[in-house]
């Protein structure tokens, strides 16, 4: 078979041509973006980067997640084949035969192989596709029927139908196929053919996958399958902390505070708006979207991205876009109402197999709203102005703050003495229910011999609502107070009982040089469980324990065993688990501040998590969060379902102590 | 046309408590706010910049430390803002405390003609209600208390339309200007200060105005101009409250009967 390269040296050019500057236009959005230095840790990243891109590590999280990662591996694979197949129509004289032989041949084996196997792939998506798709796939922006989805499925068919049509052509034309066995066995569908149709058979294959391959690169930069080119960097270049912990902001006359333009995003935030893969599992584990909330995380990326775009060729010559980031629903814009619906619990970014960064980008808007715009439900006003003035949420007097330990007796913080210091928080100090979560922990640290002390009226709140609320004004200044007050103090080491002031003081603090040992209750009594500082004369009958993972102790820390060895050692079985649990688990509800605001839209996300545990018909419903302990009883109210206890793993250890 | 609002710092009176043995306020360590009534007075005068273009100004008599509470109405946009401050004027009663907040704004009317004047109902630490009638009395002012809703506001006939909030009524009344306000919490709801705002306000100038500017005379100000003094302060037993109803028997009836409860004490509004 004859390649006519004067006819195709010209297509290519102009195909060429076309997909790079495609590719520049769009590194070019990318570059309007904030700076952000994603470039520390080298190592770090390229190891993330195998893990994530290349060993597919979150896609194989979900069963069907093995089909792309064949089709991911195909497609690698495959990247050798067809560059050598652009070559041969490049240079006449180009061959892989010119290889050694065992290389040559093993290539064409694999090529032929992994051909079929991105065949096969092609053909299951196709299906899942169009007749069962999953619902998570469409949502008010697109479908898995859409067009663009099965275009871009069946230009890949139609390559390596193309690919085999042609090899077979060759083989009987008389070509060795020893090493092409999928090729050699359709070949011997040809064999009533034989000179000219043979051949015609190989020309036109020939250039229907040359066309076609042409198509696909140059359809790459302008679709969705954007992510085939951005994935792999934006794995590289993700976030190494925490995504919960968002950078600081810097307050200076002049600054801007939070993002109302997309301008106005790092230039990381907008890669990651060019790299969603349409995938929808944030969507599906998002609280708020499962509740009829108007926020989708998937949409929240989407938004950004037609508003990247539509703005685009305004903002490459330094003019301003004119579709507004924040404002009514509509592509390109995201409502304020979703903007306040998120409880910040992080599902969407543990879940996304290309690590896009979506909770923080909220944050952004938010931190906006609240220090640009003063704009925020109206219920944050009391919320904002106890925090200033008095360190908590209720504006309650911080002087009551250590009167729940009036019973124990003074237990002040003092260096050198004390090993930890007991950091309350606001709902342990001031919430009758909560304060008997704060009483069991003492006592079990006190019969553990642990000593501890705590900070009485100075200790303040941690900040975390008024972070995650984007309201960083005033988290800086309590962060700064805070961890002046810890170092001046003398603390090393810190134990919480409340998951948010552990995250915070734990991750958000470093930003302010705080380098302690920071643990969660869970932890430190799981710690001493295993030291064997714990004598549990009799297990606590607490029935069947179904435990709910609080977001921040497990997904923004990992930490899914301490809370459920704690269980286990004090009542001598392992807890029951809800249906979505740990890494998936369904936050409370209450999370990112929305534990101060009301939760007017859609349904209540608490009664969804608690109808979920009334599954398991559990006789106890074991939290390791005072917010999770409040949505959780309110919830079981809700739902008369109030023979079910709820109790925190430090209530439930202490009574097998007791 | 100026629009002035009368702020007070005043101890977080939640944090004050009162030591048994001298019968004197604990002071020490508690921190200071905005007189909450006063937040209100402050949000009216803004709003009326915003609404009718008049110029914001904010005024309060007391130690230098209250700059501090002048900067957060700056933060909260007035245009300027001024401390009356001189140990002359310290150890003042309503009456003193009035006598000068008028020569303040006094002063401030010989420049640009006064509309109104914004005064919190009462203080939290003080709670004499006073002062605002005070400045009406001593300015010829007209005075309007316990507004809890502008109606109008006539630039072009000089008047003002006003809802006052009385025991069980409202009263709707209408004044030429200038008055003097005193407002209730159902007025408005306080803005929050953006964080350019609060920058910006870091750095704005709090003009001081002396007793070498007010030029009053000293008999009249502070201590020697306070025919009052306290000769004793102490907490009062508290009367222990009544059981009503029974919530296990019968909740529903035991919530009407403590909601007719509160409303007889206009603690709840309908
Ligand atoms: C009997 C008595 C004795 C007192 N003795 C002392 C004392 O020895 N030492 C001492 O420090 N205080 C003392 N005070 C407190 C002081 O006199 C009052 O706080 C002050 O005069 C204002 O009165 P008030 O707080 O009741 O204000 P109110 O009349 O309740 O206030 C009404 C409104 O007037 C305005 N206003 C009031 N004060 C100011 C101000 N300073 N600047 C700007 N606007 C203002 C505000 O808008 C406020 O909402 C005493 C008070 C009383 C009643
Ligand atoms: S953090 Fe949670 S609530 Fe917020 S967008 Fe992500 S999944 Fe939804
Ligand atoms: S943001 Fe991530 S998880 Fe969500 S749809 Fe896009 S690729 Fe999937």
């Amino acid at each position: 078979m004859a390649i006519n390269h004067s006819l195709f040296i010209p297509l290519f050019v102009v195909a060429v041509a076309t997909f790079c500057f495609s590719c520049y236009q769009r590194l070019q959005l990318v570059a309007v973006g904030a700076s952000e230095n994603r470039f520390d840790n080298p190592a770090e990243r390229l190891a993330g980067m195998f893990s994530y891109a290349f060993g597919q590590k979150r896609v194989l999280a979900r069963p069907y997640g093995f089909n792309h990662f064949f089709l991911f591996w195909a497609f690698m694979l495959l990247l050798v084949a067809n560059g050598a197949f652009l070559l041969e129509g490049l240079f006449p004289s180009f061959s892989l035969a010119a290889l050694p032989a065992p290389l040559h041949h093993g290539l064409e084996f694999l090529f032929d192989i992994v051909s079929l196997v991105a065949l096969v792939s092609v053909a299951i998506a196709f299906v899942r596709r169009v007749l069962f798709p999953p619902a998570y796939l469409g949502n008010d922006y697109t479908s898995p029927r859409s067009g663009e989805a099965l275009l871009i499925l069946a230009m890949i068919a139609t390559l390596m139908v193309a690919f085999f049509l042609l090899n077979a052509a060759q083989i009987a034309m008389g070509q060795p196929g020893n090493w092409k066995p999928v090729s050699s066995a359709i070949a011997t569908f040809l064999d009533g053919f034989s000179g000219r149709p043979l051949e015609s058979i190989a020309t036109v294959s020939w250039w229907v996958h040359a066309v076609v391959l042409l198509l696909f690169m140059n359809l790459l930069p302008r679709s969705k399958h954007m992510h085939i080119l951005t994935a792999i960097p934006n794995c590289y270049f993700r976030s190494l902390d925490k995504p919960n912990v968002q950078p600081r902001e810097e307050f200076k006359v002049g600054n801007r505070f939070g993002v109302s333009k997309v301008e106005q995003f790092s230039w990381k935030d907008l890669l990651d708006s060019l790299s969603c893969t349409e995938c929808g599992r944030c969507q599906d584990l998002c609280p708020a979207h499962n509740t009829g909330k108007p926020l989708n995380p998937r949409r929240i990326v989407h938004d950004i991205k037609v508003n990247l775009l539509d703005n685009g060729s305004a903002l490459k010559h330094g003019d301003r876009g004119v579709v507004p980031l924040i404002g009514p629903q509509g592509e390109g814009s995201n409502h304020e109402d979703a903007l306040w619906s998120c409880t910040t619990c992080g599902a969407c970014t543990s879940v996304c197999p290309v690590l896009i960064e979506q909770m923080p980008k909220i944050i952004k808007m938010r931190r906006h709203l609240v220090q640009e715009k003063a704009r925020f439900p109206e219920e944050l006003l009391n919320l904002f102005e106890n925090m200033e003035q008095r360190s908590n949420p209720w504006g309650i007097a911080p002087s009551d703050r250590g009167k729940w330990a009036a019973l124990l007796g003074e237990r002040p913080f003092k260096a050198g003495e004390t090993d930890y210091l007991f950091f309350v928080g606001c709902a342990g100090s001031f919430d009758s229910r909560a304060k008997h979560v704060t009483v069991a922990l003492a006592t079990i640290l006190d019969k553990a011999g642990v000593s501890w002390g705590i900070l009485g009226r100075e200790e303040q709140c941690c900040g975390d609502s008024v972070r995650r609320l984007g309201n960083e004004f005033v988290f800086d200044k309590m962060a700064k107070e805070n961890v002046a007050l810890f170092k001046e103090r003398g603390v090393t080491r810190i134990v919480t009982q409340c998951p948010h002031c552990f995250s915070t003081l734990k991750n958000d603090y470093k930003q302010y040089g705080l380098e302690v040992e920071v643990l969660h209750h869970s932890e430190l009594i799981a710690k001493l469980v295993e030291q064997g500082k714990l004598k549990l004369p009799k297990q606590a009958d607490q029935g069947k324990i179904v435990f709910h993972d609080s977001c921040y102790l497990g997904r923004h820390n990992d930490t899914f065993e301490a809370p459920r060895a704690v269980i286990k050692a004090a009542t001598g079985k392992a807890p029951v688990e809800f249906e979505r649990n740990q890494e998936n688990g369904f936050c409370c509800g209450a999370g990112g501040g929305r534990m101060w605001m009301e939760e007017q839209i859609g349904s209540r996300i608490n009664l969804e998590r608690v109808k979920e545990a009334l599954k398991q018909q559990p006789d106890t419903l074991c939290v390791s969060c005072p917010y999770c302990m409040t949505m959780m009883e309110d919830g079981l109210k809700d739902e008369g379902a109030e023979q079910v206890r709820v109790k925190d793993i430090a209530e439930v250890m202490a009574e097998a102590m007791a | 046309m100026l629009v002035i609002s009368c702020i007070k710092q005043v101890p977080d009176t939640t944090q004050v408590k009162i030591d048994p043995v001298t019968n004197t306020l604990v002071r020490e360590g508690i921190p200071f706010i905005v007189n909450p009534y006063d937040t209100h007075a402050l949000e009216e005068g803004l709003n009326l910049k915003d609404r009718y273009g008049l110029r914001s100004v904010a005024i309060s008599m007391g130690p230098p430390n209250t700059e501090a509470t002048l900067r957060k109405a700056c933060a909260l946009g007035v245009d300027e803002a001024i401390l009356l401050s001189d140990r002359a004027f310290g150890g003042a009663d309503t009456l003193s405390t009035s006598n000068v907040l008028s020569a303040a704004i006094e002063k401030l009317g010989a420049e640009e003609s006064v509309g109104i004047v914004f005064c919190g109902k009462q203080t939290i630490d003080g709670d004499t209600a006073q002062v605002g009638p005070g400045i009406a009395t001593r300015l010829g002012y007209t005075q309007l208390t316990l507004v809890d809703r502008i109606e109008f506001l006539d630039l072009k006939r000089n008047v003002i339309r006003v809802r006052r909030k009385l025991e069980g009524r409202h009263e709707i009344v209408e004044a030429p200007l200038p008055v003097v306000i005193t407002v209730v919490r159902e007025l408005n709801r306080p803005r929050y200060p953006t964080v350019p705002m609060r920058l910006a306000a870091q750095e704005t100038e709090v003009k001081v105005w002396d007793n070498s500017v007010l030029k009053l005379d000293v008999e009249t100000v502070g201590l020697k101009g306070s025919p009052t003094w306290v000769s004793k302060i102490f907490s009062p037993e508290r009367d222990k409250g009544e059981i009503i109803g029974d919530g296990v028997g019968d909740p529903e009836g035991t919530a009407n009967l403590l909601i007719d409860k509160l409303l007889s004490k206009d603690l709840l509004a309908v």
